[in-house]
């Protein structure tokens, strides 16, 4: 197990900086000159010169680099050229909002999804199956922002049960999960639709295998043989599943931010984008890639949690 | 009174007829063999007593355990006789247990389920069915999962589960078909001994006429969803009142023809080969390991001979045959056809590969079900590059192959699922055979047919040896075959060659100590036979 | 083989959209780019089959547009998964076990770190937006994906005991993985084709409705929907029906690709995800 954890942290190290090093090379080597890139056609040299000389442009690009590698680790991730204040602080603010609603959408896609996927294999073929096939083939389709539109149009201006958006900050709790509800909901329905989908489709491939069978030859009923022999072996694809839905998610809610007027962090890089605020845009960009690395690795653990072959490997 | 009647069983799924009017007994302590060939009906029986049938499954007729009627039972109530009156094994151990539970958990999931125990009183009868089984506390507790267990021993964890609650009746499918000769002779022990401790019926499901014969009391014998004949062992196997036993019999029992004849040109020269493989590392500054895959390997094979290699899983049999014919590399020793090296600067050389060709062992996998037959069989064709047949010429030579193997010249236009197993086996050799080999290596060529279709393509290779001269290497774990069909024989051990001989002498004599436990462990009729009733 | 309802009417959607898209080139009832302010957000009429939007223009005629642009950016950037990916993923089967695959293999993992959006994100701050970077984007993280498939689908393809005959016939990894592998995948990786078809309509609308894909004036199903928020209470149908369409779009493409698959595999009917 603990070689298990140490090569998969190796691996989240590596993925990290080499995923650093892409985003270096985007940002800092393609532009050409940064600074200038940043200023615009019309800016006069002196200025240009003055904006490397404070981003640090001046030094050669490997100490650059790590330079900024070095940073990030401590918490610095530079000073924004547009807002004038530390990135740090600038971000944080915004992952307040962005990552509690990617894990809260997260969290009801699972909850709905499992049930879901699960009675629905175990009433495959019947007219119930069929149903729950059908809804999650729309709920698939759905584009999340524009279903929050519409949710909006619903529950905000129609029946008015939660304001069409804004955020209040975490001093009230209660209100914030409140905010955020309506968003989360949004996300988390269609990507509870793939997941009970796939929840369905892994857990009748379980079915029919052979130790199913045995369980029912020890006496087991058709759902006891489901509860304790099936559902953690259905489980598995499902987790991969989860990791990959965790960056759309992300993902989603950087977009579906515009929809409730949210303050997080896609807000903050469009209008990074916009300014050309090139410091901003590298720190969102390694931020969202460090979540989306950071839970692939998370769900590798878990399955180790799961399955005993890869938590005690026979050589 | 038997513990088990069935009366008049039939079934059938989506209208299609599985059995018709199946009917037989088993006694307390009485073991009753079922045999036949695949299709015969024989594991849907097992699972019609437990009613453990697929959907749109039909069922009628009468099964009784020990008075209490069976059939038309709720599945509820069918759940509680489950397990606890009657076991049952599978045959496939890699995939009958739950891989993410421990096998304490699983075999104390059966006197769980049925309210006898919980907690610590179910592991202790979970260890008490293991110990039963020979699988020891010391070497395997109960917080084993099933991946750190080898097939043999997986296999015992499901007799274990299926016998803990001492049911009167075990039903065991196959249980010792996927298994080496002797873990077979271990399991099929270790049932005999409960038969006798418990004094429960068993009805033990197979193929192989010889674990009936070593095992059973008395016999049914299946055919295409029917009981064709049964009784006790020694009446039907002397009797064999019905065509259908006596087909069985004469088929497992088949000897090819073939005329002895001397050997003198050697062809394959194989000397100190070595193969190993890499252990995955699991820490990158580990020093890296190597797995012993083939152990200095010499054999010879003459011109025109057939030479057997036995061996059990994971001896090295089929890395020693990819290796001699140049798909994996050795890194050690040397391989010699017709006294040229196999391997050139550049892989292996042409010239020598056209010499040596394989059948495999699955007659569904060796094939790309994608192109059509005569296309399937000319591709070996590819190793005499531009000196290849092109048109009417390719076509001929296609057609000759097949006709020599037994099939039309039409089949060429058909595809690959349009054939059965039998069939199949006599285009791979087809196959083989279109570039005119002096050798042909076969990989368990005949494991996965029924004994009469078996019977049918070693007479084919026979005959095609007789006719065109070439040299068999014959991989087999099936003892019986090599016997039959080979001149001589090497025995492979853990990547060694621990004893090589002709054919009958090391069957009749045999030297080294694993020859004889093999030997010892696979079950033959005859002295089956002999021994349980004297005559012969 | 039966062909099911499913793959009926997911291709009856798909080839309407594809229609739509087409008839667009040479026809639409009125002119995207005319704006008439007068006739600004009128609900469905006989002139105007679904409305018009805040400038007065057309909807059904943007919508006609709109599926140009989705269904190119959405297409090409499966081409361009395709052809990087599916190469990759034979070549990285072929050398199993190598470090050659290896390598291919955590540079996937590398890729799928990137979201599309994060890639549209890296592109549109240093070359501006545009629909070209929604491809890039869209196609840039479509590599991997058939990278995976193709090499997951291959591998099982390699242990089958026809590759050993292919072999031993003398043929080399790149012919045994155009001869064999990949006729023996291709149904896998069509069925993955429209999945992927899918999610490219649905990214592309995302990415252009945070203005990162197609720019005024070319019409786009996903900035309708974001000229449209702003008047949701005001006028619902200017939101509603670009968000339908793309539903029936996705929708279309999905069950096709299910119907598809159970054409080709009839086995798999009730195992799908």
């Amino acid at each position: 197990m603990a070689v298990f954890v140490l090569k998969r942290l190796a691996s989240l190290l590596a993925s990290l900086l080499f995923a650093s090093l892409a985003i270096f090379l985007v940002l800092e080597v393609l532009p050409g000159d940064p600074a200038a890139f940043m200023l615009g056609l019309n800016a006069a040299p002196d200025t240009v010169a003055a904006l490397r000389e404070q981003l640090g442009l001046t030094a050669p690009l490997p100490q650059r680099y790590f330079g900024w590698l070095a940073g990030m680790t401590v918490g610095d991730f530079g000073i924004s050229y547009t807002y004038r204040v530390p990135v740090s602080d600038l971000i944080g603010a915004r992952v307040q909002v962005s990552v509690p609603l990617a894990a809260y959408a997260l969290t009801l896609s699972t909850l709905i999804a499992i049930p879901v996927g699960a009675i629905a294999a175990s009433a495959r073929n019947t007219p119930l199956d069929a149903g729950i096939m059908g809804m999650t083939q729309l709920g698939v389709a759905l584009p999340n922002f524009w279903f929050a539109m519409l949710l909006v149009l619903v529950f905000s201006v129609g029946l008015r049960w939660f304001s069409a958006g804004g955020f209040p900050g975490w001093d009230d709790p209660f209100a914030a999960m409140r905010a955020l509800t309506l968003p989360a909901v949004a996300l988390a329905l269609p990507q509870a639709a793939i997941l009970a989908r796939v929840m369905r489709s892994s857990l009748l491939d379980t079915l029919d295998q052979e130790y199913m069978r045995t369980a029912r030859a020890k006496g087991l009923s058709q759902g006891q043989a489901l509860r304790r022999h099936a559902l953690r072996n259905a489980l598995i694809p499902v987790l991969t599943i989860m990791g990959l839905q965790f960056s759309f998610l992300l993902a989603g809610a950087i977009i579906i931010e515009n929809v409730f007027f949210l303050p997080g962090l896609g807000r903050l890089v469009f209008q990074a984008i916009s300014a050309r605020d090139l410091v901003v845009v590298r720190s969102v960009v390694m931020l969202l890639v460090f979540a989306v690395v950071t839970v692939n690795f998370l769900v590798d653990f878990t399955y180790a949690l799961v399955d005993p072959r890869l938590r005690r490997p026979v050589s | 009174m038997s513990t088990l009647r069935v009366q008049d069983l039939s079934l059938s799924i989506r209208a299609v007829q599985i059995l018709e009017n199946v009917s037989f007994e088993v006694g307390p302590g009485e073991i009753l063999g079922i045999v036949g060939e695949s299709g015969s009906g024989k594991s849907m029986t097992a699972l019609s007593i437990l009613n453990l049938l697929p959907r749109h499954s039909q069922l009628s007729g009468s099964v009784t355990l020990g008075g209490l009627e069976l059939s038309g039972l709720s599945d509820r109530a069918m759940n509680a006789v489950r397990g606890d009156d009657i076991g049952m094994i599978f045959q496939e151990p890699m995939t009958a247990l739950n891989p993410l539970k421990t096998i304490g958990s699983q075999v104390a999931e059966t006197a769980w389920v049925h309210g006898h125990a919980g907690g610590r009183e179910a592991s202790r009868i979970a260890r008490e069915a293991l110990d039963r089984v020979g699988l020891e506390a010391e070497e395997f507790p109960l917080i084993r999962y099933p991946h750190e267990l080898s097939g043999g021993q997986r296999q015992r964890v499901g007799i274990a589960m299926a016998i803990a609650l001492r049911p009167r009746l075990l039903i065991a499918d196959e249980p010792t078909t996927a298994l080496d000769v002797t873990n077979q002779a271990q399991v099929l022990g270790i049932l005999k001994r409960l038969v006798r401790e418990d004094g429960m019926g068993l009805i033990l499901i197979t193929h192989d006429l010889a674990v009936i014969a070593e095992m059973a009391d008395r016999v049914a014998v299946m055919q295409s969803g029917r009981v064709v004949e049964s009784g006790p062992v020694r009446e039907v196997f002397r009797q064999m009142r019905h065509p259908y036993t006596r087909k069985l019999f004469s088929t497992s029992a088949h000897v090819p023809q073939r005329t002895p004849r001397a050997f003198e040109r050697t062809l394959l020269d194989v000397q100190r080969l070595e193969r190993r493989y890499a252990i995955p590392k699991r820490l990158p500054w580990e020093p890296q390991r190597y797995k012993l895959a083939l152990d200095g390997v010499s054999l010879n094979i003459a011109k025109g001979e057939s030479v057997g290699l036995v061996g059990e899983s994971g001896s090295g049999k089929s890395t020693l045959a990819r290796t001699v014919l140049g798909l994996e590399t050795a890194q050690g020793g040397a391989v010699h056809l017709e006294g040229l090296p196999i391997r050139g600067p550049h892989g292996t050389a042409f010239g020598t590969r056209r010499e040596t060709q394989m059948v495999f062992q699955d007659p569904y996998g060796s094939f790309n079900p994608r192109h059509p037959v005569g296309r399937l069989v000319a591709e070996p064709l590819h190793l005499l590059r531009n000196g290849a047949p092109k048109g009417a010429d390719r076509k001929a030579l296609v057609s000759l192959a097949l006709e020599r193997v037994g099939l039309a010249a039409t089949d060429a236009d058909r595809f690959i699922h349009e054939f059965s197993g039998g069939q199949r086996q006599r285009i791979a050799i087809a196959r083989a055979l279109i570039v005119e080999p002096t050798l042909i290596v076969l990989d368990e060529a005949v494991s996965a047919l029924d004994v009469s279709i078996r019977a049918q393509v070693l007479d084919l290779l026979a005959a095609l040896s007789e006719r065109l001269g070439v040299s068999y290497l014959f991989i087999s774990h099936d003892l019986h075959v090599v016997r039959a069909v080979t001149d001589r024989v090497y025995v492979l051990r853990q990547g060694k060659i621990v004893e090589s001989g002709p054919t009958a002498k090391v069957f009749t004599h045999p030297e080294h100590d694993y020859t004889r436990t093999l030997i010892a462990a696979a079950p033959r009729l005859d002295a089956a036979l002999k021994s349980r009733f004297g005559d012969a | 083989m039966r062909v099911g309802a499913n793959l009926i009417a997911g291709i009856g959607l798909s080839v309407f959209f594809l229609a739509l898209a087409g008839v667009s080139l040479v026809w639409t009832p009125y002119d995207v780019t005319l704006l008439v302010v007068g006739d600004r957000l009128q609900p469905p009429s006989q002139a105007h089959w679904l409305g018009t939007d805040h400038f007065g223009r057309d909807i059904l005629s943007m919508i006609m547009v709109g599926a140009r642009t989705s269904i190119a950016v959405a297409l090409i950037a499966v081409g361009v998964g395709v052809i990087f990916g599916v190469p990759l993923g034979l070549f990285a089967a072929a050398m199993r076990g190598s470090l050659a695959d290896e390598i291919v293999m955590r540079g996937n993992d590398l890729v799928f770190a990137f979201p599309a959006l994060v890639i549209a994100i890296l592109i549109t701050a240093i070359f501006g937006p545009g629909a070209v970077n929604a491809i890039i984007a869209i196609g840039i993280f479509n590599i991997p994906v058939f990278a995976r498939v193709a090499r997951g689908a291959a591998l099982s393809v390699w242990t089958r005991e026809f590759i050993m005959a292919a072999r031993l016939s003398g043929k080399g990894s790149a012919h045994i993985s155009f001869e064999h592998i990949l006729p023996n995948i291709a149904n896998t990786l069509i069925v993955q084709a429209t999945i992927q078809f899918s999610l490219g309509i649905l990214a592309e609308a995302g990415l252009a409705y945070v203005g990162l894909g197609a720019q005024p004036p070319q019409p786009s199903w996903g900035r309708m929907l974001a000229e449209a928020q702003t008047m949701i209470a005001l006028a619902p149908h200017v939101a509603i029906i670009p968000g339908l369409t793309i539903v029936l779009m996705v929708l279309g493409l999905n069950l096709f690709g299910d119907g598809l698959r159970d054409y080709l595999d009839p086995r798999l009917r009730e195992r799908r995800p």
